[in-house]
């Protein structure tokens, strides 16, 4: 059997996606009108937290076009509660949460009352017409305050704010940090980020009368995962809801969730028996959508005066917010693994306690947990450099895994498969001209120029790909992490390629389409990949954590070779040929040492279509299915240089340049990848210098718009220079890693400790994130004064 | 961000317009580039009975001479301003200011009487026509009137236009021969200044002859620093200009939001005023 030449993987295959996307020929949910359609409103609290004396729904009813309007109370029977996919620890408080609040609010944004009207201008006009009495409670806003004695409870029944503990411990640091020469102690702090998707959330609904069949249209990163679950807690059988994500406009996390607005539409829907709509306006996502981060980290590090580092002690308190969304608890927990990242050492200890506020739920966000974690080591990594003189890429590469080490088990248990941080390190610091740079700052803090140059260096790994099911058993996660797809071949010799992924921005058509080509020797224009539709797409878990490819892109390939068996069967049928004597290359099976004694996939296709001359015995298919559950995550790393200038008459950070070399493994799109990077950068740019959801002290969202809330754009971002190293993955057979998240994981760090670094000779060790300007001034004037850094 | 609703006038001509806006009263509100009206009123914190559009008024729109003053149609948009020849010749101060105006969607919609008549002291445009002493020509039922600049901006989202006038025109007189420059501090490109800094200077022989300076964002109104401008009279060097830009806060009363204190929104008035008076005076 001879493999087929890579064609089209490693090519920059212009996205199939993109005509449609860009001339506005777009299927969003927002877009779906049917005959008959409803529009939904939900009233929301304008309080963090209070008692629901009283709801009146009544005089809404009255405006003409209204159609019903419930409180909570009304419907909280047919609604059960969300559901909460991952208590962590066995003792996890999991709170009732009613899709509509009955008897308390618990956060600004908590839905409270909810309106169908003939349309949306109606409905919007009718939530003014509902009046709420509330009585106020205290609100419980600080994650370092909620556990403290005496503070009032978000959850009064349950009697704490501690959603729970969570720990796990390998060697003994305590014994580590006696033989150190060092210890760095810092205590970090990951602010609240608003997801912010380009495409508000949306839900459509459509009733079936004649066969009590829903359809749920949603902007959702996770179709599958979603029809089970509103199945669970609607009480709806499984088989009568349909469940199709259209277009998506990017999710980062905040579509992977079942949401209040799913269930309320669903079960209104079958109340009604009418088909409705809700959409969700900007300001309305920035406290209905879930928010990402918001972790206090305290982190410890003890090394030896060279540079070894013997042991690190990680212990968080991290937000839920509110109530408990589908994966929020084993967010911290993801990351728990990845605080050793890169470096060897002999003791490693975890804590997490998850605490509860009355501020929007918490849940993943690019990243999940990962981004925390490779913030804090590469924080601390650096300021032990500067705590010891060394350089900080010298620490590294002290401590890192060498590439002749791998495969390598870390001190948190994960067995990485490959890996060359050597190489990626280096590529990075000559594209970067890093000594250079080194000079240029040495040269600023000589002349006291008031612009100062900070370099900032993070050398990342990640675990991707979620992925093995036991893994996530052992973690106490409900379902699994396998993946399915099916290749059908048409008779004419066309390919239908179907996955249960979900892309919603990713480019899953284009690559599928170049990896299924490849495979079955095909045109990259004859392949169709279709998905996001529960009743095309039956079998799939969807798109998160970097699990596409390495999962759902390896069961497409995986399910191709099960269709050139079957074909290859078929094939030596026809040829008067034992299997075992056929090549297949390009597409065509041929015999060996007699090429001219040849079958095309295609002509077999259609051989098999008509069935008159098949092998005994053979059901008259060469379709196939996967459905893939890897052994092991897949570990893509890098190296991710920035070099900032700061003016410290402003505090203004300016990023002056940026580079990144990557190591994704096998690379099936490289201008995918490239653009998979861009993003993942720009938010994790946003993190570091731009980003906050900030509450007053009443728990109200003030960057409640875009205006407050300050994405940056094109105009705020640096020229990224992006280059690779392929180190293919051994754990699958592509030998690919996964890319979604990885700039979002490696540049935050970059960028803070660029900036640090440009102020380290003002006695300045942190700056909060986001490093705003204030911020920025503030450090360097409480460093010139030698006062603390304030928070 | 679904508005309340509302009713809707599109006069042709600004004889109807304030005809219109006459008689609906205190309730009606214009609609010119609808740059910040509109969001106003999708979030429900402005809530008009009738919205006056007066987009369809050719007479509202362009820029010409008149003497040694430049006259700007109210409705003239950002981009036609940046684009104008006269502007760029006579009133660079004013071009170099709006081309930092959000993004080229807002520029192409947003104009300058809009933004004037917002009377935002976060806006770009009311820290220019101020610093260039602007008047500001508003027609109602009796008839126009000339408003200067100094004015104009009487409170927090207040001009001192009355219910039933129109913003009409703005009347710049040239500045041939002054240095100018505009500091912002934003901290995305689309963002509202923190803090932005408006100079004029003209040069004297080898000194700072006059020299006016503009302050966005640093109170309720758009605001002059008197005692900077004094304090420049004179200066013959940049030493002389950082002193004087130490008074540049003195007399205003910064707000706290999510982006900056009061205190450090003073702090960046002195600097900015420092750097946009050296670059106005070509000493920095």
């Amino acid at each position: 059997m001879s493999e087929t030449v890579a064609r089209e993987v490693g090519r920059a295959r212009l996205r199939k996606e993109d005509a449609h996307l860009i001339t506005g020929q777009t299927n969003w949910t927002d877009n779906i009108s049917v005959n008959g359609l409803l529009h939904l409103a939900i009233l929301r609290s304008p309080m963090a937290h209070a008692r629901i004396d009283r709801v009146d729904v009544s005089a809404a009813l009255e405006l003409p076009g209204v159609i019903a309007a419930f409180s909570g109370r009304d419907v909280a029977e047919s609604m059960g509660s969300l559901p909460c996919a991952w208590p962590v620890a066995e003792d996890t408080v999991v709170p009732d949460h009613p899709p509509i609040a009955v008897d308390e609010v618990r956060y600004a944004g908590d839905p409270v009352a909810v309106v169908v009207a003939r349309d949306r201008y109606t409905a919007a006009d009718a939530l003014e017409a509902i009046e709420v009495d509330y009585t106020p409670l205290p609100a419980v806003l600080d994650i370092e305050g909620a556990l403290a004695e005496g503070t009032a409870l978000v959850h009064s029944d349950k009697g704490t704010n501690r959603c729970y503990d969570y720990h796990s411990a390998s060697g003994d640091y305590e014994a580590a940090k006696a033989r150190a020469d060092v210890v760095v102690t810092r205590r970090y702090h990951q602010q609240r980020l608003i997801p912010t998707a380009m495409e508000p959330r949306a839900v459509v609904v459509t009733p079936l009368a004649a066969s009590g069949e829903f359809t749920l249209y949603s902007s959702t990163q996770i179709p599958h995962v979603l029809r089970v679950l509103l199945a669970v807690t609607t009480g709806i059988p499984e088989h009568k809801i349909r469940v199709v994500a259209p277009d998506v406009g990017g999710g980062f996390g905040s579509k992977l969730q079942v949401y209040g607005e799913e269930v309320i539409a669903l079960v209104l829907a079958r109340r009604l028996g009418r088909p409705l709509k809700w959409t969700e306006s900007r300001s309305e996502a920035n406290v209905a959508t879930h928010h990402g981060r918001s972790q206090v980290q305290d982190i410890e590090v003890a090394a030896r005066r060279d540079g070894t580092v013997l042991g690190l002690k990680v212990s968080l308190l991290a937000d839920m917010g509110a109530y408990l969304m589908l994966l929020c608890p084993g967010i911290p927990i993801l990351g728990a693994s990845m605080y050793p990242a890169i470096y060897k050492m002999g003791a490693y200890e975890f804590s997490c306690t998850g605490v509860f506020t009355n501020r929007t739920p918490i849940d993943a966000y690019r990243g999940a947990g990962r981004p925390e974690a490779t913030y804090a080591i590469e924080r601390i990594m650096d300021d032990l450099a500067a705590e010891l003189g060394m350089d900080p890429v010298d620490l590294r590469r002290h401590n890192w895994i060498r590439h002749e080490e791998f495969p390598y088990t870390t001190i948190a248990g994960l067995t990485y498969d490959s890996g060359n941080y050597e190489a990626a390190t280096d590529k990075a610091l000559s594209l970067f001209d890093y000594d250079k740079l080194r000079v240029e700052q040495a040269d600023r803090v000589d002349h006291a120029d008031t612009v100062r140059l900070g370099i900032g260096v993070s050398t990342y790994t990640e675990m991707c790909g979620l992925a093995p099911s036991r893994w996530l058993s052992e973690m106490r996660y409900a379902a699994g992490g396998w993946e399915a797809a099916s290749i059908r071949v048409l008779p004419t010799g066309k390919v239908e390629v179907v996955t249960g992924t979900s892309p919603h921005g990713q480019g899953h058509v284009t690559s599928w389409s170049q990896i299924a080509a490849d495979a079955l020797g095909v045109p990259f224009e004859d392949v169709e990949v279709m998905h996001g539709d529960t009743r095309l797409a039956t079998h799939g878990m969807d798109t998160y954590g970097s699990r596409s490819l390495v999962v759902g892109g390896v069961a497409v390939h995986e399910a191709a070779r099960k269709v050139v068996d079957k074909a290859r069967k078929v094939a030596a049928h026809l040829l008067e040929a034992n299997e075992a004597d056929l090549d297949f290359a390009d597409g065509a099976f041929t015999v060996k040492g007699s090429p001219e004694a040849r079958k095309t996939i295609q002509e077999v296709a259609f051989a098999t279509f008509a069935s008159h001359d098949l092998p005994d015995g053979m059901e008259p298919s060469i379709n196939a299915e996967h459905v893939l559950d890897p052994d092991t995550f897949s570990y893509p790393h890098g190296t991710h240089l920035c070099a900032a200038e700061v003016d410290t008459e402003t505090g203004a950070v300016h990023i002056r340049s940026y580079v990144c070399v990557d190591d994704v493994g096998k690379v099936i799109n490289p201008m995918i990848v490239e653009g998979q990077l861009h993003g993942g950068i720009a938010q994790g740019i946003a993190q570091a210098l731009y980003e906050e959801a900030v509450y007053d002290e009443e728990g109200n969202l003030l960057t409640g718009t875009l205006a407050d809330y300050l994405v940056p754009g094109a105009p705020d971002l640096p020229e990224l220079v992006t280059d690779r190293t392929e180190t293919p993955a051994t754990s699958n057979p592509l030998g690919v890693k996964g890319v979604g998240e990885a700039g979002t994981i490696a540049s935050t760090p970059a960028v803070v400790n660029a900036v640090v670094d440009a102020l380290r000779p003002f006695g300045v060790q942190d700056i909060r994130m986001p490093c705003t300007p204030e911020r920025v001034w503030q450090a360097v004037r409480s460093g010139k004064s030698g006062k603390e850094a304030p928070a | 961000m679904i508005p309340p609703t509302f009713d809707y006038a599109r006069p042709g001509s600004v004889d109807e317009a304030v005809r219109t806006l006459a008689d609906a009263g205190e309730d009606a509100k214009v609609l010119a580039g609808g740059q910040s009206l509109l969001p106003l009123m999708r979030l429900r914190l402005a809530f008009p009975d009738l919205v006056v559009d007066v987009n369809r008024i050719p007479e509202l729109r362009g820029v010409r001479e008149d003497g040694d003053t430049l006259v700007i149609g109210a409705m003239t948009t950002h981009h036609d301003v940046i684009a104008d020849p006269l502007v760029r010749r006579h009133a660079g101060l004013l071009a170099a200011a709006t081309s930092t105006v959000a993004d080229p969607a807002v520029r192409h919609r947003g104009t300058l009487g809009g933004s004037l008549a917002h009377a935002d002291p976060a806006g770009d445009l009311p820290a220019v026509v101020l610093v260039m002493d602007g008047e500001l020509v508003a027609q109602g039922p009796r008839g126009r009137r000339t408003i200067p600049a100094r004015e104009f901006f009487v409170d927090y989202l207040q001009s001192a236009l009355a219910a039933d006038e129109l913003l009409v025109e703005i009347r710049l007189p040239k500045a041939d021969g002054w240095g100018f420059r505009y500091e912002k501090f934003h901290r995305v490109a689309q963002a509202w200044p923190i803090v932005g800094v408006a100079a004029l200077v003209r040069r004297g022989d080898g000194h700072i002859a006059e020299a006016r300076v503009g302050l966005t964002n640093m109170g309720t109104t758009p605001l002059r620093a008197s005692a900077t401008e004094e304090a420049l009279s004179g200066a013959g060097d940049p030493d002389a200009v950082t002193q004087a830009a130490q008074q540049a806060a003195q007399g205003t009363r910064p707000t706290q939001d999510t982006s900056a204190s009061p205190e450090y929104r003073a702090h960046l008035a002195r600097v900015l005023t420092e750097r946009a008076v050296l670059a106005a005076a070509g000493m920095g």
